[in-house]
């Protein structure tokens, strides 16, 4: 028996030294399936060559699943991934519960050539939390075709009012053009996320100071109102179930004159091998009602380091190879300027070659400096984010909320009615987490 | 109209409606692969195109991109191994309940199948837990073991329901024989029922092969299967419907042909004990 035993507590220890073995230099990367990571991953490659030792393997995740994935991995330090994509979102508050290794990179690594805005999303208390491997804003893309052939102009800052005529003026139902398109489909990423901007030009914000909902106040009223009554003017039809690639087939099929959303879109909207309409984009910034803070979002898809991990220092290698500006000059020399990703460094917006190859970057840079997730409101605050709140629980209440919303959209419930529920649910959920 | 004509009239509008309906749950899986051949404008156009030049690029991006290989075999060595582990526990279950019942056999079958309705998100947390303690995060053995208890009750369900048609006399009769309570199920009862059984494999092993939760939370790069590989390509922010509908196409293909080989043996089990 004694021998079973003994031989069992070999083969677990043998099994165990093996694995470990195996596992040296390995990199494990949880990540999405966008354009950007999917070109980080034909290039690791170069990585591997330069760092013998060390191999990446790459877990490509559906967003949801890859935030489900990451949490559930992080939480019970589970070991999975050594890498993780999180967005702006995540890596403040993860970074506070001591989930994320603090990020520290050489004086080559030149960490002040990242935008401001996307290190200090990404930071927590001042520590570097995540890496922005692509950044992005929010603004306005449009047919300037069909706006000329309306005889209208749009402003380098437009707002709500003139947004709302140039789509009356540019919407064709015969033919099938509709003269905005907004997402509608609900989820804390998609309409409320869009919402949240709208709502911030219109002077309305998530939380009291207390942190009780403001979803009741006038101001999210008017807002919801607005853009219930565009969208059901002059948006297409089905505008509940669009999010941003069901819009952007719509406006690479020539069906959509505005669009406002994500400043990534316009690399796709003007690329003439998915796109009817690639040379009649234009672009402005996103339109404000009553005030500029808070009007456009910032988003980076950022890499990060889980605290669980024991490859930390070849994590932090590839992390400093992925985000440098030295991939950016890789992916130029690949694949040309105007696929390289964008909204995390000065130096890429100064680049004559990229701004000469990618017609949106002015607009893009324009966007993503003016967005500052510490100030995003008319009326103060207790919560830093843009397009959110930074807090664990704004997502359950941006689900939620992003329901009630939907349903004033289809017409199933008042926007009166949509708020009143709205409220609700999130005073319910923050009375749960013990805020007041 | 005479009752001959009336009698055609009928079977002719059965038989178009059956051509109707067999057409209507066809469509999606061919618009799936029509799509999968389209460049990813193709795929969204409006009207949607019908006629266009194939292109096989989609395919040849997913060999680049991808280790399909790995994850078809990751798919046939979860499901085919989950199926005969649930079959080896199942069959012998099956048979002691069906010829030596106890008043408790109806609700112990029930209280089986009861635990398909719980969600299975409601068991997460625990059994992540456990695959982590364990080392099992990430590895088939894990997948195989899971299938295998998920899929038990329906396969219990069903072989039960199979074994419960053959006469008790026969093993009676090979009990006079001599025959060992083993020699009965693998000589007596397994031969007997075999169409049922390979019919109960199959549904097993299609279940199985497009399992998606636990393939999706348990796997990373050493252990996903075909469906973790489909989920892959949604992505959050760019096209991806033509090349979705590739690698769907890629991950049906397989079990579509092995259910083509055994159709045979699948209407066969279907039909075992219809007529009694």
């Amino acid at each position: 028996m004694r021998s079973i035993r003994n031989t069992m507590t070999g083969l677990a220890v043998g099994a165990t030294c093996l694995c470990s073995a195996a596992m040296a230099g390995e990199l494990t990367v949880a990540t999405v399936n966008n354009g950007h990571m999917i070109e980080m991953q034909k290039l690791t490659s170069h990585f591997e060559k330069a760092n013998p030792g060390i191999t990446v393997n790459w877990v490509t995740l559906e967003e949801g699943v890859l935030r489900q994935r990451v949490t559930t991995d992080i939480s019970t330090k589970g070991g999975q991934f050594d890498i993780m994509t999180i967005g702006m979102y995540e890596a403040p508050i993860w970074g506070s519960r001591g989930w994320l290794e603090a990020l520290e990179f050489g004086a080559d690594y030149d960490v002040d050539d990242i935008l401001p805005a996307m290190r200090g999303g990404l930071s927590h208390d001042g520590t570097l939390y995540a890496a922005p491997f692509y950044g992005e804003s929010s603004m306005i893309m449009y047919r300037k075709d069909l706006l000329d052939a309306a005889g209208m102009m749009m402003p380098d800052n437009p707002t709500w009012g003139h947004v709302a005529d140039a789509a009356a003026a540019m919407t064709d139902k015969d033919n099938g053009v509709y003269g905005i398109c907004l997402r509608g489909k609900p989820g804390w990423g998609d309409n409320a996320a869009f919402l949240t901007t709208m709502a911030n030009s219109f002077g309305a914000k998530w939380f009291h100071q207390d942190w009780k909902p403001a979803l009741d106040s006038p101001a999210w009223n008017h807002a919801i109102s607005f853009y219930v009554d565009l969208l059901n003017n002059y948006g297409p039809p089905g505008s509940t179930g669009n999010s941003f690639n069901e819009i952007l087939a719509l406006v690479n099929e020539g069906k959509c004159a505005m669009w406002i959303d994500a400043t990534i879109a316009a690399s796709f909207v003007t690329n003439p091998e998915q796109s009817k309409v690639a040379d009649k984009m234009a672009f402005a910034q996103a339109p404000v009602a009553v005030t500029h803070r808070g009007a456009n979002w910032l988003w980076a898809w950022a890499l990060a380091i889980p605290s669980g991990t024991k490859q930390a220092d070849d994590a932090r290698k590839f992390i400093e190879w992925a985000t440098s500006k030295e991939y950016i000059e890789l992916v130029a020399s690949v694949n040309g300027w105007g696929a390289v990703p964008t909204g995390t460094r000065t130096s890429t917006y100064e680049n004559p070659n990229f701004l000469g190859a990618a017609i949106f970057a002015e607009a893009e840079l324009k966007a993503i400096l003016s967005a500052d997730p510490s100030n995003s409101t008319q009326d103060p605050t207790p919560y830093t984010g843009v397009q959110f709140a930074a807090i664990p629980e704004f997502q359950a209440i941006g689900i939620a909320v992003g329901q009630q919303f939907t349903a004033a959209l289809a017409g199933d419930i008042s926007v009166t009615e949509a708020l009143e529920n709205a409220q609700a649910a999130a005073d319910r959920e923050m009375r749960k987490a013990g805020y007041y | 109209m005479t009752d001959r004509q009336k009698q055609r009239l009928l079977h002719r509008s059965i038989v178009t409606l059956a051509w109707i309906i067999g057409l209507l749950m066809f469509f999606p899986i061919f618009w799936m692969i029509l799509t999968a051949f389209k460049t990813e404008q193709q795929a969204i156009s409006t009207p949607p195109l019908l006629f266009f030049e194939p292109s096989f690029d989609n395919f040849l991006l997913i060999q680049e991109r991808t280790d399909y290989t790995k994850h078809a075999l990751n798919s046939i060595i979860t499901s085919f191994g989950g199926t005969a582990l649930a079959m080896i526990i199942a069959i012998p279950a099956a048979c002691a309940m069906a010829f030596k019942p106890s008043h408790l056999t109806r609700d112990v079958l029930l209280w089986m199948l009861s635990t398909k309705m719980l969600p299975a998100v409601g068991v997460l947390m625990p059994i992540y837990l456990i695959c982590q303690k364990f080392g099992l995060l990430d590895s088939r053995f894990a997948l195989v073991f899971i299938y295998a208890m998920i899929n038990l009750p329906i396969i219990m369900m069903i072989l039960f329901n199979y074994f419960r048609d053959i006469p008790k006399e026969i093993l009676e009769a090979s009990r006079m024989d001599g025959a060992s309570t083993f020699a009965e199920i693998t000589q007596v009862v397994m031969p007997l029922a075999r169409g049922g059984i390979a019919a109960t494999a199959f549904l097993s092993i299609v279940l199985c092969w497009n399992e998606a939760f636990w393939s999706i939370v348990l796997t990373s790069s050493d252990a996903g299967t075909l469906v973790a590989l489909v989920a892959s390509f949604s992505s959050p922010e760019g096209l991806f419907w033509a090349k979705l509908s590739a690698v769907s196409t890629l991950a049906c293909a397989p079990i579509m042909i092995f259910g083509w080989f055994v159709q045979k043996q699948l209407v066969q089990g279907m039909t075992f004990g219809a007529v009694k």
